[in-house]
């Protein structure tokens, strides 16, 4: 008879161990993912872990890795300061999109003015968009008690749709002949997100990701905002009787992620993907869900769970040129790893007892 | 614009049509709720029984196969949140995210090879001469089987909530998980079964609208309906009859909205297509000082030892 018995404290040891667990286990799982769609279990592995960091072309594939990584750490931040507070904002997608809009906005505006205020500008503009789009679901929530997991999520779609009519419209070339899509900002120096050092993949979204993780250190460790918002997550009504005013820490966890969510599609839409098209967003903000509880929503898992994840995005593509493994087949493997890490998480707070039940 | 060029009675059939998948997915997710499981893995059942019922119903030829493959599709992948939530213990808010981004990658892995295929058609009811009826025969006896199901479904949801034993025992795990495993009911079976339950009528809803609605296989082509089935059961103060208006006001809107981008209002298409997301938001925030109607144990979990 095996049963559960829970633990009196949790155990630190299994919170840290549970997603190197989960690592493994969806190994094993896609591995036989992969092997049911007929390619090889233990090369496409191999690639999608080994081939990026230490494969033959592990010097074009490390700066992709830092390009990949840098919004998924940026956003996940953001997100996990309010899901450690039970404020789920997952529309971080919405709010990336808004940001790159806002921010591309102010650059393609001030087109083709030469100067160095340009990129400080669109990065204002790009956190403010975020924010602003996060601050609806907060608002609505705070003044209404709107359910934020609801409007978060339909305003994701919102924002597809405005990306739609603006890469169709307002935002498009002059000069593209027609083509849907804006003016490619990496043509335009001034706004212009580079690399700092010249083919590192080091742009200023890497460095902002570094920054978001300190600083999400700092709010958590050493800020009372931070344990405002560890208290609210672990005893609502405990933190309402230490003071903690719920409406102003829902307006700051998702003012934040909203924030760093539009940041970081401005970081991309000015560098790495260049322009405003209709699908320059490639679900990052989806992804980040995943990189802040494989992180343990704790800044500095997110920073090793975002590098992880953007070593399946790369490794992922690699396999799918090398071996034919499916782009889709990827998207199962980074569902499979949060189910994983769902399910071993149990072990933290729970021991599994072998053996009869005695009587009391 | 000509306002006149909508038709009303193709208005009203089609705007029951697209309020169908609402219906499923929205029934199903009630009954969870109920019974105290707040599963928002809804989109992710629904696209998986979208392309379970798509492949079934072409590779079959029947579209009624289509469906019940669709249904045990929905209800096996959500076996999967069952077991997260009801015997790891896992929280049911990320538990349902990874459940609708597992069966995102997982129906467009599956669905590679349906791109751009047409499934058969389910045909309409035969109703023999009641059928010719002006307006009332176009209007309401004009539909494929699955459409009337959906309703005999809400009819029956609402009979067994409200008149039954076995409601009695689901409301009652719902209210107070507590009291109803001290009276003897095993809740973590129960809550598995509706959750099961739940993910076949969501796997219907996804196949109505790849098979029927659409009718054709697309990624992600279920866009946010299992999000806005779970607002619907907000709106509808979790009460099945309430439920029906809503799925109806909702499909009629988006119903409307369709018709006006077909006669080129001079709002642009894409503004239009926000409209179902935008009034969706609204009505939530209408609706959202009500909320004394949520069973009291809706979203925690249950251990028999704490």
């Amino acid at each position: 008879m095996i049963r559960l018995e829970k633990r009196p404290e949790p155990s630190r040891a299994f919170a840290l161990a549970a997603p190197v667990l989960a690592v493994v286990a969806t190994m094993i799982a896609g591995g036989m993912l992969f092997a049911a769609l007929g390619i090889d279990p233990v090369a496409s592995i191999l690639t999608i872990f080994w081939e990026p960091l230490f494969g033959e072309f592990a010097f074009y594939y490390r700066p992709q890795l830092l390009i990949k990584g840098a919004p998924l750490v940026l956003i996940a931040i953001g997100l996990s300061l309010g899901f450690k507070a039970g404020i789920w904002n997952i529309g971080a997608e919405g709010q990336y999109i808004m940001g790159a809009l806002f921010g591309a906005g102010v650059g393609l505006a001030l087109y083709p003015a030469e100067t160095w205020y340009v990129f400080p500008l669109m990065v204002i503009a790009g956190a403010a968009g975020g924010w602003f789009w996060a601050m609806i679901p907060a608002l609505l929530k705070v003044r209404f008690g709107t359910n934020e997991i609801l409007v978060s999520l339909m305003l994701v779609y919102v924002a597809e749709q405005f990306l739609a009519s603006m890469s169709l419209g307002l935002l498009r070339n002059p000069e593209g002949m027609g083509f849907p899509g804006s003016r490619n900002l990496q043509q335009y120096p001034s706004a212009f997100n580079a690399d700092l050092i010249a083919g590192s993949g080091m742009h200023w979204g890497v460095v902002a990701a570094l920054v978001a993780v300190i600083f999400g250190y700092v709010l958590l460790s050493r800020h009372r905002l931070g344990f405002a918002i560890r208290v609210t997550g672990e005893a609502p009504r405990a933190a309402r009787f230490s003071g903690v005013n719920p409406a102003r820490l829902v307006l700051f966890c998702l003012g934040t992620s909203g924030l760093l969510a539009g940041l970081a599609g401005l970081f991309e839409v000015s560098g790495p993907a260049g322009q405003v098209t209709i699908d320059f967003n490639v679900g990052y903000g989806f992804t980040a869900i995943i990189v802040a509880f494989l992180g343990r929503l704790h800044p500095v898992g997110i920073l090793l769970a975002g590098g992880l994840m953007a070593l399946t995005y790369i490794g992922g593509d690699i396999a799918s040129s090398n071996l034919g493994l499916p782009a889709a087949a990827i998207q199962v493997f980074q569902g499979m790893l949060l189910f994983f890490l769902l399910a071993f998480d149990l072990f933290t707070n729970f021991r599994l007892r072998v053996g009869r039940t005695e009587a009391v | 614009m000509d306002l006149s060029a909508i038709n009303p009675v193709l208005f009203i059939a089609g705007f029951l049509v697209a309020a169908t998948p609402l219906i499923f997915a929205a029934i199903g997710e009630l009954v969870v709720e109920r019974t105290g499981v707040l599963n928002l893995g809804v989109e992710g059942m629904m696209i998986a029984g979208a392309i379970c019922g798509f492949a079934v119903a072409v590779e079959t030829g029947s579209p009624l196969a289509g469906f019940a493959a669709a249904a045990i599709g929905g209800a096996v992948i959500s076996l999967l949140f069952a077991f997260l939530t009801q015997v790891m213990l896992a929280n049911q808010v990320a538990s349902g995210l990874a459940l609708t981004l597992f069966g995102l990658g997982l129906s467009a892995l599956l669905g590679q090879s349906y791109v751009g295929i047409k499934p058969p058609r389910l045909g309409d009811v035969d109703f023999g001469p009641l059928a010719d009826i002006p307006v009332i025969g176009p209007v309401l006896l004009s539909h494929d089987l699955m459409l009337y199901a959906a309703l005999a479904l809400v009819i029956a949801v609402w009979v067994v909530l409200r008149f039954t034993r076995l409601g009695l025992i689901l409301r009652a795990v719902g209210e107070n998980h507590d009291a109803a495993h001290a009276l003897g009911y095993k809740v973590v079976r129960i809550r598995t079964a509706a959750i099961m339950f739940g993910g076949a009528c969501a796997g219907l809803g996804g196949a109505y609208i790849s098979l029927i609605r659409v009718p054709q296989w697309t990624e992600g082509m279920t866009a946010g309906v299992g999000w806005i089935a779970l607002a619907l059961v907000v709106f509808a103060s979790w009460k099945p009859l309430r439920l029906l208006i809503g799925a109806y006001l909702f499909g009629g809107l988006v119903q409307l909205q369709l018709n006006l981008q077909a006669v080129g209002v001079a709002i642009p298409v894409e503004y239009l297509a926000m409209s179902p997301y935008v009034i969706t938001i609204v009505v939530l925030v209408i609706l959202s000082a009500d909320r004394t109607a949520a069973p009291g144990s809706l979203g925690r979990n249950f251990h028999a030892s704490s």
